[in-house]
């Protein structure tokens, strides 16, 4: 087990670097630099340019500011935001727990309901049920997020009123950042004072479920298409024979002999989707207007914040990575055979 | 009373319209303590008459009797609650292929505990215990370091060991083999033959034997029933019915064992295949293959009648011809 850990640990250093490579090379790609940017549509000195350009660093060849780059890295120097001058790892820190709130929010409803739907469907195969569950998540799949986001922004939030429209906490509420979890800095702040604060966590809540809703329906219908096959697949093996002639309850066939088996590769496309969940997240967060690492990511961009988009892509992708690692751990713990491979 | 009856059973597999019948019209006894053989060719229903009777053909296949009936229960119609109380427990059964037979996720231990856990509420150190006891009955070495092995760290002859020590977990009343040496090697194949029939007389159960190999069926069994097309060809006790096959068939798979073809250049071998769905004559269903056919074998299907010690299926059987 620790050779397979070390292992897959060996991996990682050229996917770190080929990270770096790109996030350093497509943001130069983009026309225009921070400088430009900053200054907006006033005409600017080509002399005020270059200085500028000079203090930055910027004005060195291409292959001397990677190195740099990479120098810093290994220093642990994030560097620091070239609009905002507060140093990336703070600016990630203080906005990371409302991406992770939103993003474990929607993995949760993708995860749970995507089983449920994959295991019930597989179970009555061709039935109505599996037939309406399948069409669903072909949709829910081929779905641009932004669209399915003002939809359902317009009727739940405008039509009737249900959920607000946009943010993390209606403005009313002064709750002080004491984990950066919405849900759980108001279930305290409504603890210690339950006279100002009432009603806090019910309406964070609200804020939360769209936006989880949103992010989580494509990792929803790829989880209950691959737990849905997955299943079917199990199912006719031979072992699961086995497991009825032993006069098992079909409650334990199905879920002792034939889930943990079919949640091998269905626990590999949950993996993935943490990536296309962060990919995911610009969108959602951009539609609700939600405080976290993918609108920071995209203001960046369009300010030619070139520290923060390397640096921010770096560590998110750093993220991904390690939670493909925990999976493909789990893996192993799911399938004694992988383990055991040398 | 007989142990398993089984009167004119039938198990249909596709739309009401359009049926396949896989079984048709089977009787079978076994008694307490016997052995039973049943040979035929692939696709001749063997498997399916017994997961018919176990319940795991799970609502895909219709399956219609007059009688099914084990150690005094109808197994016809006691809820599926019921049933998992006897199969697994009193009826056991072994698979052909070990290797896709285990859950590869769990244990051998664990899936032998499971049924014990299951049918006779074993807990704790009683559990293991019984489990190391079983795993020696059926000659695993090393039983101890073996309960915590995975099954894709044994061998094909030791995963059928596993498989059957958690087939006679519960001292089953009768024990199905379905082709249990198939995928296994020659050599390995001799010794879980030996190992089923010691383990048969050790603990008095009834075993019914699916195979192919008539040889074995020769050495072991009491009683054979030769299957054709989802139906009982002869049904005889051993010896008779090698010394003298009344049945056509009977004869052809005894011809093709290549000891009778001893000189010969060529194995002896029966023509054609097993009618499918779609081609099945209305008269005898050996009848395209048959050596002896005549014309009423072509026209008319033949029932059961009684010949000395057991039944057969045929307007013409041999000894009545030679007769």
């Amino acid at each position: 087990m620790l050779s397979f850990i070390f292992r897959r640990l060996g991996l990682l250093i050229p996917t770190f670097f080929g990270i770096t490579l790109l996030t350093f090379g497509l943001i130069r790609m983009i026309p225009g630099d921070p400088v430009e940017v900053m200054v907006g549509e006033r005409t600017l000195d080509p002399q005020m340019h270059a200085d500028a350009m000079h203090r930055l660093g910027l004005d060195k060849p291409l292959y001397a500011q990677y190195v740099d780059y990479i120098g810093n890295l290994l220093h642990g120097n994030l560097g620091e935001s070239l609009v905002t001058k507060t140093s990336v790892w703070t600016e990630f820190k203080t906005l990371f727990p409302a991406t992770l709130e939103l993003a474990l929010a929607a993995m949760a409803f993708a995860v749970v309901f995507g089983l449920l739907a994959g295991v019930i469907a597989a179970i009555k195969r061709g039935s109505i049920f599996d037939h309406g569950v399948m069409g669903i998540s072909l949709t829910g799949f081929s779905m641009p997020i932004f669209w399915w986001g003002l939809i359902l922004i317009m009727f739940f939030s405008v039509k009737l009123g249900w959920t607000p429209v946009s943010g993390r906490l209606d403005l009313a509420f002064d709750i002080t950042p004491r984990t950066g979890f919405m849900l759980i800095d108001t279930w305290l702040a409504e603890a210690a004072d339950p006279s100002a604060n009432a009603g806090a966590f019910k309406d964070a809540l609200m804020h939360l479920i769209l936006p989880a809703i949103v992010l989580g329906t494509i990792p929803l219908a790829v989880i209950a298409r691959m737990t849905r096959s997955s299943m079917l697949e199990v199912l006719r093996e031979d072992y699961v024979r086995t497991a009825r002639a032993k006069g098992l309850s079909p409650a334990r066939v199905i879920f002792v002999h034939t889930l943990r088996n079919a949640l091998i590769p269905v626990l590999t496309v949950i993996g993935l989707q943490v990536g296309t969940l962060m990919g995911g997240a610009v969108l959602t967060e951009t539609i609700f207007s939600w405080p976290g690492i993918g609108k920071w990511l995209i203001d960046a961009i369009s300010r030619r914040d070139y520290p923060v988009v390397q640096n921010g892509i770096l560590i998110v992708a750093t993220l991904v990575i390690i939670t493909n690692f925990i999976v493909d751990i789990l893996y192993g713990v799911a399938n004694p055979r992988i383990r055991h491979a040398k | 009373m007989s142990l398993l009856e089984i009167k004119n059973l039938s198990v249909e597999f596709g739309s009401e319209k359009n049926p396949f019948r896989a079984v048709e019209g089977l009787d079978l006894i076994v008694n307490q303590g016997e052995i039973v053989g049943i040979v035929g060719e692939s696709g001749s229903g063997k498997s399916v008459t017994m997961m018919a009777m176990m319940g795991l053909l799970e609502g895909q296949g219709r399956i219609v009797a007059d009688t099914l009936q084990f150690d005094g229960k109808n197994l016809l119609t006691i809820s599926a609650r019921e049933r998992r109380k006897i199969v697994g427990k009193d009826i056991a059964m072994i698979f052909q292929d070990p290797m896709t037979s285990l859950n590869p996720s769990y244990t051998v231990g664990y899936q032998i505990m499971e049924v014990l856990k299951i049918h006779q509420g074993l807990r704790g150190a009683a559990l293991k215990q019984r489990a190391l006891e079983l795993m020696e009955m059926v000659e695993i070495p090393a039983a101890a370091s073996r309960l915590n092995a995975y099954p894709h760290q044994l061998s094909g002859g030791m995963s059928q060991r596993v498989v059957i020590a958690m087939a006679i977990a519960c001292n089953p009343k009768l024990l199905i083999a379905d082709e249990p040496t198939t995928a296994l090697d020659v050599t390995i194949q001799a010794q879980i033959m030996e190992l089923l029939v010691n383990l048969q007389k050790s603990q008095n159960m009834a075993l019914i034997m699916i195979t192919h190999d008539l040889a074995v069926v020769a050495e072991v069994a009491h009683k054979v029933a030769v299957m054709y097309a989802g139906q009982v060809a002869e049904m005889a006790k051993v010896p008779g019915i090698f010394r003298t096959p009344t049945h056509p068939y009977t004869e052809a798979l005894l011809k093709s064992i290549p000891e009778h073809s001893k000189g010969a250049h060529r194995l002896s071998t029966l023509p054609g295949i097993v009618p499918g769905q779609y081609d099945r004559p209305s008269g005898c269903l050996l009848s395209p293959r048959c050596p002896y056919v005549q014309d009423k074998c072509k026209a008319q299907r033949p029932g059961l009648t009684a010949i000395d010690g057991g039944v057969v299926r045929c307007h013409y059987p041999i000894t009545a011809k030679e007769a």
